[in-house]
């Protein structure tokens, strides 16, 4: 069976915690999470992933600022990005979208939107 | 010859050659005679057999009848296989609808094992401030409120915590009065019933959650705003602000105790250091 390795980019324990909740419901998948932009940033360059899925208001360095850094990597420029944020208005997410990221989950969030994004984007079937 | 003997010789010999025609066409015409007499006996020989088979069969070819009765077997067949998907599609719908229910079940299981695995995470209560504003943000989807905490020298709720308004915003209530204080003597949960329509005024939230220690009340929290993606609350909003009216309250009390003990502590122990010196 083969494995992804997914990035969690989260300032917020609780909502990381949550995310990989979510995620580990997902088999095959490895899970690395980050607390902020430069520490997801310094794990994107010390290790392989295949998607990746941020917050955007974090401290030091924000999650866009992270989307831009990557799709600057070649290693990174078609891995799928995830936004997961609070900002909700059209504006947010088309800025987000225009940067790179491939989808964009609003906070409430739903476990079951992560794992149906997850494995979209990942191509995963069952 | 003369020339009468020769038409008349002439003329016989017409007339011989028609009588040919004519006889060969009477032959010919009695031929069709015998043939037509013999088609006719042949017709009704079958006729007469064919209802001598179908007397023998009770009046239907068994060739046609068992054709006749494998069509309703097929179409009986039929019918089962179109009944038969007509109940496994049914019974998808049912899946489906049960899978919905059961993520939805997981979803709200997942938030409130979270909430309460971070609520009681610490001991520090400026974390589990933050903890229980991380809880309103992230799965509630509060974008400004605040949470009150009761001073029982003084019957008055203020602001220990905030998010989206500044703690100084924010009202400081008497136990009793307007919705934060009636709900904090009651200890009864207060939505607002028009979200739509809310103006936003401090006194009146959309939501006043009491956070109690089975029935004691220790603070409030009050949400004003939620955020702009959010436009009513779900059934597990409801499931998590019990939760956090029971298990924020236990968390605050355990890190103020904590804090306080600690504190003591440190004092006693710095009273021991002078007095063993």
């Amino acid at each position: 069976m083969s494995t992804y390795k997914v990035l969690v980019v989260e300032d917020s324990p609780t909502m990381r915690q949550l995310i990989v909740f979510a995620l580990k419901r997902i088999r095959g998948l490895s899970i690395v999470e980050a607390n902020d932009g430069v520490d997801g940033l310094k794990k994107l360059s010390s290790d392989r992933f295949d998607l990746i899925l941020t917050d955007i208001n974090m401290p030091i360095m924000d999650g866009l600022k992270l989307v831009s850094l990557a799709r600057n990597d070649p290693g990174y420029k078609e891995v799928p990005i995830v936004i997961i944020t609070t900002e909700g208005a059209n504006e947010d997410r088309e800025r987000a979208l225009a940067i790179g990221a491939n989808d964009y989950i609003t906070k409430p969030i739903q476990t079951v939107k992560i794992i149906e994004v997850t494995k979209k984007l990942l191509k995963i079937s069952s | 010859m003369s020339e009468p003997e020769e038409e008349r010789g002439q003329a016989s010999k017409r007339a011989d050659e028609f009588m040919q025609v004519f006889k060969k066409g009477a032959e010919f015409t009695q031929e069709l005679l015998k043939e037509n007499e013999r088609l006719r006996y042949q017709v009704l020989q079958l006729d007469e057999a064919a209802k001598a088979r179908q007397d023998e069969s009770g009046g239907v070819d068994p060739e046609v009848e068992r054709l006749r009765l494998r069509v309703e077997e097929l179409e009986q067949e039929k019918q089962e296989i179109l009944d038969r998907i007509k109940h496994v599609e049914a019974e998808n719908l049912d899946f489906a609808n049960r899978y919905v229910e059961i993520e939805n079940e997981n979803n709200m299981l997942a938030n409130l094992y979270i909430a309460s695995y971070q609520l009681h995470s610490t001991l520090d209560f400026r974390e589990v401030l933050q903890v229980i504003t991380e809880i309103i943000i992230n799965l509630i989807g509060g974008e400004e409120f605040g949470i009150m905490l009761l001073d029982e020298k003084t019957n008055r709720l203020s602001a220990v915590a905030s998010e989206g308004v500044a703690c100084e915003d924010l009202p400081v209530v008497e136990l009793g009065q307007g919705i934060i204080g009636q709900m904090a003597r009651t200890g009864e949960n207060y939505f607002i019933d028009d979200l739509e329509h809310y103006q936003k005024d401090f006194s009146h939230p959309i939501v006043c959650i009491p956070l109690k220690i089975k029935e004691h009340v220790i603070g409030v929290i009050v949400i004003y705003q939620l955020l702009v993606q959010k436009s009513r609350f779900a059934d597990v909003d409801y499931e998590l602000f019990t939760l956090l009216a029971g298990h924020a309250a236990t968390a605050i009390f355990s890190s103020k105790l904590y804090s306080e003990s600690e504190r003591k502590l440190s004092t006693i122990q710095g009273f021991l250091d002078l007095m063993t010196k």
